[in-house]
């Protein structure tokens, strides 16, 4: 199994989301997040006076999902976050060494 | 008001008139609400851990100035000249004399007595905006008590009280308030935020308002209010009043206007922000000029007050004093334009002396009277504020500590947050419940059942 996390832009969660559940991912968690990368932020300006604002607000995914499936899902994020413009994000994966469902007590991949 | 109605009719009693009591009865009410409203204009603007304190300082100083009021304030400001004009006496003190047959005027005294007491309080409240999220609660309250003794009765008596030396030997005119309330705040302001410093971070940490919805609810209630108290300060529901309401509307869209055309020039776009902070350097500036103008006057004054103020809230930048809500860029800058302005817009067919401005053939006469009249009351206003400052910073404190800062002072002083809205934490409701039903029980494993298959 493999824990596969995104960073991208807030308005691309719903195609995002939409391209999984038709994949048929079965679960996934969504956080609201501050960051910078190469976007770094923007200015805002208040009675005249600037400010910076370093971390953009991001959405933070995360997915576990069998090995087989890894790299396929993380094209499918890729390619439903990209915008082609500065900040569209990043994906990653880890190797995630066992998982539970609370509920049931399954382990491994039936918890999935 | 009282500049214009008052000693003519002090000089001459007359009889109550109803339509004048009912008018400045819900006038009082208005100008009473300001105070509330400038909580909200000022809540919004700063952060959001002190938000509450910014609150709490506004209407604490309605309860304190009110007592202050009728216990000595009232008499001090209003009462009969002790000599030369400077102060009343203290015949009236806890309202001594007054009965509701008293009249002031064609109106109750007792209703002109709390007309008052609302400018008085919100000149104190205003004060407050030069000195967000670092001031000590009790040095505040002990604060508001002195300065409206101290400043603002003198000042009010000055331009406003029987044989005040500013209308009777200077002749400078201030109708609703130019002088008393906003020239003298925002010098006030200045002065405590000098001796209270900046706040920790000021010019390095973002401290942009953290709740502009907020802000705009402020400056909605305030320019409300306003009517209330321009046209109350005709004291009566005449024609004065009319033209005063309308010459108000006027000065707050030109100054609207005009400093968000200088925000799409200067920095890119127009803002919500520099809109409600435009409405108010335009009310502002028509406070001391509402009655004494025509409506053209009125536009002209607004607008050079929207322009002027909108550069001036950049000052505090430059110089490096934190103003932190901008009380002296658009409560003294405003309030200086609208007085001296006055000098050029002054329209006979108004003025209670048939006074002229430049414009309507005065010559420079009032203009140089109005101008004296702003210095005095500014270094006046500034050097004791400075003063009563100092010296409750010696003593019982004047600023929070550093660590009740950082901390936020709603916390630190008020032991409450504004704000609950995640779902986790100390005072949300989910944790509550978890506290009501702790451990596991059927009664809970039903719904959180129901939630997991709604996900499966």
């Amino acid at each position: 199994m493999r824990l596969i996390t995104a960073v991208i832009k807030p308005h691309r969660l719903d195609d995002v989301k939409t391209a999984l559940q038709t994949f048929g991912v079965q679960g996934l968690t969504v956080t609201e997040a501050s960051g910078f990368g190469r976007q770094h932020g923007h200015t805002e300006v208040y009675r005249g006076a600037e400010y910076r604002v370093d971390l953009v607000p991001k959405i933070r995914l995360e997915v576990v999902v069998d090995d087989d499936d890894a790299a396929d899902v993380m094209s499918i994020i890729t390619k439903a976050a990209h915008t082609g413009k500065i900040g569209d994000g990043k994906v990653w994966s880890v190797p995630v060494e066992t998982i539970i469902r609370v509920r049931t007590g399954e382990r491994g991949p039936d918890a999935l | 008001m009282n500049a214009a109605a008052l000693p003519t009719q002090l000089a001459a009693p007359a009889e109550l008139s109803a339509g004048d009591t009912a008018w400045l009865l819900v006038a009082t009410a208005m100008v009473l609400l300001m105070t509330p409203g400038l909580a909200l204009f000022y809540g919004g603007m700063v952060r959001a851990k002190s938000v509450l304190n910014m609150i709490m300082m506004s209407f604490s100083a309605i309860a304190v100035v009110s007592l202050v009021w009728f216990a000595f304030g009232w008499s001090l400001a209003f009462g009969d000249d002790l000599g030369g004009g400077l102060i009343g006496d203290f015949g009236q003190v806890f309202l001594h004399g007054m009965k509701p047959d008293s009249l002031t005027g064609t109106v109750p005294s007792l209703v002109f007595m709390a007309f008052q007491l609302t400018f008085a309080i919100i000149t104190v409240a205003l004060i407050s905006g030069a000195i967000a999220d670092r001031t000590k609660f009790r040095g505040w309250l002990v604060f508001c008590a002195v300065w409206v003794a101290l400043v603002y009765v003198p000042i009010a008596h000055w331009v406003w009280g029987p044989n005040g030396w500013i209308r009777e030997e200077l002749g400078a005119l201030d109708f609703a308030g130019g002088l008393v309330v906003e020239i003298n705040s925002g010098a006030a302001g200045l002065a405590v935020a000098l001796v209270l410093g900046p706040r920790l971070g000021f010019k390095r940490d973002p401290m942009r308002p953290h709740n502009l919805p907020l802000v705009m609810l402020g400056a909605g209630l305030l320019w409300f209010g306003w009517f209330g108290f321009n046209a109350g300060s005709a004291l009566g529901a005449n024609g004065l009043a009319a033209q005063s309401l309308v010459n108000t509307q006027a000065a707050a869209c030109t100054a609207l206007l005009g400093w968000i055309m200088v925000e799409r020039k200067r920095d890119g776009h127009a803002t919500t922000f520099g809109a409600a902070s435009g409405a108010v350097a335009g009310l502002v500036a028509i406070t001391p000029s509402c009655g004494l103008v025509d409506m053209p006057g009125a536009m002209a004054i607004g607008l050079a007050a929207g322009v002027l103020c909108s550069y001036a809230v950049g000052w505090k930048h430059k110089f490096g004093y934190d103003d932190s809500l901008d009380v002296v860029g658009v409560h003294f800058v405003g309030g200086v334009v609208g007085t001296v302005l006055i000098g050029v817009f002054a329209w006979d067919a108004v003025t209670p002396a048939g006074e002229r401005g430049l414009l309507h053939g005065g010559g420079l006469g009032l203009l140089g009277k109005q101008i004296a009249a702003v210095l005095v009351t500014a270094a006046f206003s500034f050097a004791a504020t400075y003063v009563i400052a100092k010296v409750i910073d010696r003593t019982i404190g004047f600023r929070a500590s550093a660590d009740d800062e950082m901390r936020g002072l709603d916390l630190a002083v008020h032991a409450e947050t504004a704000y609950d809205l995640g779902s986790v934490g100390a005072a949300s409701h989910l944790s509550s419940a978890a506290k009501a039903h702790p451990g596991p029980s059927p009664a809970r494993a039903e719904p959180a059942d129901r939630i997991d298959a709604d996900e499966d």
